[in-house]
């Protein structure tokens, strides 16, 4: 498989906090990656140096490379947003805009540039069928999108995310906040998207991980401990805190 | 046992203390506009004042209220807005920044006589602006601008870390994060506080004593060129407005129905306020529901 993110010794600084600490891994392209790990373990800010949504955070300091199909995203020359176009994100709580379903998928094309009508539907028809929602919404785009269930609003955001074409979609912890069904739903979507997008995921749920993912890292105080394939890395890890972690020792 | 009658004496005297300002103010209202209403008529809210004899309206005072206000707004909206935004978005948070919040505090309680001498020695008398529409709405936008850059400093401040993050994650500019989702969202909160701003134009005298001044020219409503001293929308003409009208027929009104007069001025300056801030609830609560509720 070919990798499409490479990180290189990243360090990771919030102020004196030394959050990452001399990262390396590679992330296979059109596959899904998992990042397990406990509470605080550093595996959400790996997740938000690849779309750079670190940046946001005052104070944040960064050493070493992240480099993405060959570019490193923190060199000067690397625009935010051309990259954050590339890197699509869906977050923990389903947080769609308060604008209509077809306006939240829309928001994105639109604001980049495309007016033309047809167009837009297009995309928002692609971008819904994608995200498996449009049998569901097709009849009511006009509706709020505070109208539909948690669930629903959740394969939205993914929509929305889809409709700026990305290549490779972050999710962080995005069935955290969804009811058994609907995290069903959701892990079966990215089933279907990892064909054509590189889905990296951060998880609480090592199951969600075990039944998804191709690749399985797993962190702990900002190191990762253990990264491979993830029926490896359930069923023979090597490292003795991975075991302790996936048998429930802690965590 | 005495926990319980000390909480039956607190409960007493909170309802009593709460009763007594509802009280104060129906009476205040109702006092008002009881004097006042009878007076309000198509002819008493068209026709211009008399100085000596009966029958004098508010015509022109009216207009001239009305027109400062939407003055005053044209120059206080944009600006208030993009200080506002700064504050909220780009500013970073250090001590200049706390010390330019705390400015902004202190000028919002500067008493409005203060405003208004201010504005009679820099805008009347420095910059040569007169006793005008324009000096006065210059002097109303120092008042009300705190008020603004506060609100949509705490309007944008209210909106979800979750819809910002949500925007750019999609490769949308900072500024485009803000005009195209963070400025509706927090519409609702924004417009509401706008409207009180205005309201608190419509009421203001002490600051446009000095200012707009306390005289109005004949004005000729069929004359609509900006230019001409007699056009009411000329604004570099001295301009008496409602609320100093009140204050001026109250303290040297020569006419006989001097006291009607002024009375039914302030039912409809009372009328106009209330209704301003009702406008800003409805309109408020309509724009939450628009932005957020089921249809």
């Amino acid at each position: 498989m070919n990798s499409i993110i490479e990180i290189n010794d990243l360090d990771l600084f919030y102020g004196d906090f030394h959050a990452l600490k001399h990262v390396n891994m590679e992330i296979p392209e059109k596959a899904i990656t998992a990042f397990i790990g406990p509470s605080g373990c550093g595996k959400s800010t790996l997740l938000r140096t690849f779309n750079r949504m670190n940046d946001m955070i005052a104070g944040t300091r960064i050493e070493g490379k992240v480099e993405i199909a060959g570019t490193d995203i923190y060199s000067n020359e690397v625009d935010v947003e051309t990259l954050r176009k590339r890197v699509g994100m869906v977050f923990q709580q389903p947080n769609p805009f308060p604008k209509s379903i077809y306006d939240n998928v829309a928001y994105g094309p639109r604001l980049h540039g495309i007016s033309d009508r047809k167009k837009l539907d297009e995309i928002v028809e692609t971008s819904l069928r994608s995200a498996a929602l449009w049998n569901e919404v097709k009849d009511h785009l006009k509706r709020s999108a505070y109208s539909i269930s948690g669930g629903q609003q959740q394969r939205l955001c993914i929509a929305r995310a889809l409709a700026v074409e990305p290549d490779i979609l972050l999710m962080d912890e995005a069935t955290s906040a969804l009811d058994p069904i609907s995290t069903l739903k959701i892990e079966e979507l990215a089933q279907e998207l990892k064909d054509r997008y590189t889905i990296v995921m951060v998880t609480h749920n090592m199951h969600q991980a075990a039944r998804v993912s191709q690749q399985t890292v797993f962190f702990l105080n900002g190191e990762v401990v253990e990264y491979s394939e993830t029926e490896q890395l359930f069923s023979n890890p090597t490292d003795q805190r991975t075991e302790d972690y996936i048998s429930g020792r802690f965590g | 046992m005495k926990a319980k009658t000390a909480d039956k004496i607190a409960t007493a005297v909170i309802i009593a203390v709460s009763g007594l300002i509802v009280l104060v103010l129906a009476g205040l209202l109702g006092y008002i506009l009881i004097r006042g209403v009878g007076h309000i008529s198509f002819d008493f809210l068209t026709s211009p004042p008399e100085t000596i004899r009966i029958g004098g309206g508010i015509g022109p005072q009216l207009f001239n209220s009305i027109f400062l206000l939407v003055l005053t707004m044209i120059i206080t909206i944009p600006i208030g807005l993009g200080a506002g935004i700064y504050m909220s978005e780009y500013a970073p948070a250090n001590r200049i920044t706390n010390f330019i919040r705390l400015i902004v505090e202190v000028l919002s309680s500067v008493p409005s006589i203060i405003v208004g001498l201010f504005g009679l020695l820099v805008l009347v008398n420095m910059f040569n602006f007169g006793f005008s529409l324009f000096s006065g709405a210059l002097a109303l936008t120092v008042f009300n601008l705190p008020l603004m850059v506060r609100i949509t400093e705490q309007g944008l401040k209210g909106v979800p870390r979750e819809q910002k993050e949500a925007s750019l994650a999609l490769g949308l500019t900072k500024w485009k994060t803000i005009t195209s989702v963070m400025l509706p969202i927090s519409m609702p909160v924004v417009l509401t506080g706008t409207i009180l701003a205005a309201g608190r134009v419509f009421g203001e005298a002490a600051a446009l004593l000095f200012t707009a001044g306390m005289s109005s020219p004949r004005l000729d409503f069929t004359n609509w060129n900006p230019l001409s001293p007699f056009s009411p929308l000329n604004p570099f003409r001295p301009a008496e407005t409602l609320a100093v009208h009140i204050w001026k027929i109250n303290s040297e009104g020569l006419a006989p129905d001097a006291s009607q007069i002024a009375a039914g001025a302030s039912a409809v300056l009372v009328i106009t306020v209330l209704l301003f801030n009702f406008g800003a609830r409805w309109l408020g609560r309509y724009m939450y529901r628009k932005f957020t509720a089921i249809k």
